[in-house]
């Protein structure tokens, strides 16, 4: 199995909060082969715009072959995506990049902000005690959907919801326990998950973002410092693309 | 009908292959397109060692383009040689190796190591700094770029292209210089340098502060110096610079390139260099061309 380019229909979008869209495709090919964790990137129509854009998969429905992407509008490629109504259709390549891989451990899952989307695929494949902490700027979303696979606190930086502060402030207020802590979000936040996870002795997988061009490991735009020589360039530069964008908190420096 | 090309010597089944540094070595790509069906693979910039390239962000999109400041990371000849060779090898395509240095020992040395290779042209890539003067590229001034023309002849087993940079004000004097120094092809043009500033965070886009300009915002560019230098010089010509589609790579070819190089459009589209071979096909069948040497330069 590898990843596909593939024209996917639209079947329905709707708007979560102020920028932020979900989108679900049709899309067999790619839902059929993919895991939480991944991504996929959707090509503008607009010839200008050359670079596929890279969004993490939400959800994957590999029975019905669609897919849910939760996304950010940042620009203009996401705004002409915000657009697509039912019926409509978008390239797009995938399933890209690693995935989480999942432990029979206590989990932690951790999103901040457009990093929440891929833990609701991650919480319904994790089959253990999972307790789910959620950081917001300010508008909220995906909160009714995470309940209903695991115990949800959230932080946000207003205080309107939850604790007021960012997601560790909420681990420590809630004293949350877990063996394992799965995260996406902000460099500075993963940053601090993986000094909490060091400390606390806990294993720690961190989804990480980078500017991407080709999706596929080839260009090697999109290289995070790692602590060990990386396979493909014999340095200290692994991919988000291909080697990640998944890591063991070990494996990166951020 | 006839799509087949020589230029040093070396004959390709079909005159388009790829832009050093948009495509590995192939692998990436090879899970899309059948590498069979390049005239060539030509592979990311390599050099005597390992080089970690630049921080990030190295790329940002521009209108109709996009910059990269990747900074040339590569494993070095050693892995190159061990693992992406026989990779290539395994495939009936020319392997065009890209090479890159900061002086001429750094290029001499990777040339030396790649004699008893199987690969069938080299490309160097002259946009490096030159460390010894003062970090101008060896491709800026044409003494030290006919200078490295020279001290790497004298080593090659194989063909070397010199690949121009377009950052000068002259590109023919640049050509002249390297066919002076014993070129045997000439390749242009390598990324004009940029600059983007993100407003909102009154920063520079790309952490290199200036990225390499690519894609179809500076075709019109590339097809001017490509029709120059064809004119300037007797050396066979390689065209790149924002090649989308077979027409595209026609426009190329009519002013002057033998073979044209897909880059940028690789990210857009994966399968474009199959694309563009089917367009040609396609245009000389249309045409009634029995031979691409009926383009190749046809506009005078």
């Amino acid at each position: 199995m590898s990843a596909v380019k593939m024209t996917a229909r639209v079947k329905r979008q709707e708007q979560l909060a102020d920028d932020i869209y979900s989108l679900v495709l049709e899309a067999s090919e790619i839902a059929k082969q993919a895991k939480a964790g991944q991504f996929v990137s959707l090509y503008s129509k607009n010839g200008a715009n050359l670079l596929p854009r890279p969004i993490s998969l939400c959800e994957i429905d590999r029975e019905k072959g669609t897919i849910r992407l939760v996304y950010r509008v940042v620009g203009k490629g996401t705004r002409e995506f915000a657009a697509l109504t039912a019926g409509k259709v978008v390239d797009m390549i995938g399933p890209l990049g690693n995935g989480f891989t999942l432990k029979d451990k206590r989990a932690i899952l951790i999103g901040g902000g457009i990093g929440i989307p891929p833990m609701l695929e991650l919480a319904k494949e994790l089959n253990c005690e999972k307790n789910i902490v959620l950081g917001f700027r300010d508008e909220t979303f995906l909160i009714e959907d995470l309940e209903t696979e695991g115990e949800v606190y959230i932080a946000s930086e207003d205080g309107k919801c939850g604790v007021k502060g960012n997601v560790l402030d909420a681990i420590k207020e809630y004293d949350i326990r877990g063996d394992i802590i799965y995260a996406c979000g902000p460099t500075p936040m993963l940053r601090a998950i993986k000094e909490y996870a060091f400390k606390n002795h806990m294993e720690a997988q961190l989804s990480l973002e980078e500017k991407m061009a080709c999706g596929i490991g080839a260009c090697l735009a999109c290289v995070c410092q790692s602590t060990e020589v990386d396979g493909h360039s014999h340095v200290c530069n692994k991919r988000v693309c291909k080697d990640g964008p998944v890591f063991d908190a070990q494996e990166v420096e951020l | 009908m006839n799509l087949s090309v020589t230029i040093a010597g070396v004959e390709f089944k079909n005159p388009v292959t790829v832009s050093s540094g948009t495509f590995g070595s192939g692998a990436e790509y090879g899970e899309f397109v059948d590498l069979n069906q390049l005239g060539a693979v030509t592979t990311k910039g390599v050099a005597n060692v390992p080089w970690s390239g630049n921080p990030t962000p190295r790329i940002a999109e521009t209108y109709g383009g996009m910059m990269n400041a990747v900074g040339l990371q590569n494993p070095g000849i050693d892995v190159f040689c061990s693992r992406d060779i026989p990779f290539l090898q395994q495939y009936d395509t020319n392997i065009i190796v890209n090479v890159c240095g900061k002086s001429e020992k750094d290029y001499v040395e990777v040339v030396e190591r790649l004699a008893d290779e199987t690969v069938d042209l080299l490309e160097i890539n002259v946009s490096c700094p030159n460390v010894k003067e003062g970090g101008i590229a060896f491709g800026q001034n044409p003494n030290a770029l006919e200078q490295i023309t020279k001290a790497v002849k004298a080593k090659a087993k194989q063909p070397v292209i010199m690949k121009l940079s377009p950052n000068v004000t002259d590109i023919t004097e640049m050509a002249k210089a390297a066919e002076a120094g014993g070129a045997d092809a000439l390749s242009l043009i390598n990324t004009l340098t940029g600059m983007k500033i993100d407003i909102y965070r009154k920063d520079f886009a790309i952490a290199n502060k200036t990225g390499g300009l690519s894609g179809p915002a500076i075709k019109p560019i590339a097809v001017r110096m490509v029709y120059q230098v064809a004119n300037a010089v007797k050396l066979p010509v390689i065209g790149m610079g924002g090649i989308m589609n077979a027409e595209d790579a026609i426009e190329f070819m009519m002013a002057g390139a033998s073979v044209v190089s897909v880059g940028t459009a690789n990210f857009h589209n994966p399968y474009t260099t199959i694309e563009v071979i089917e367009g040609i096909k396609e245009f000389m069948k249309k045409q009634g061309i029995a031979d691409i040497h009926e383009i190749i330069g046809c506009v005078k």
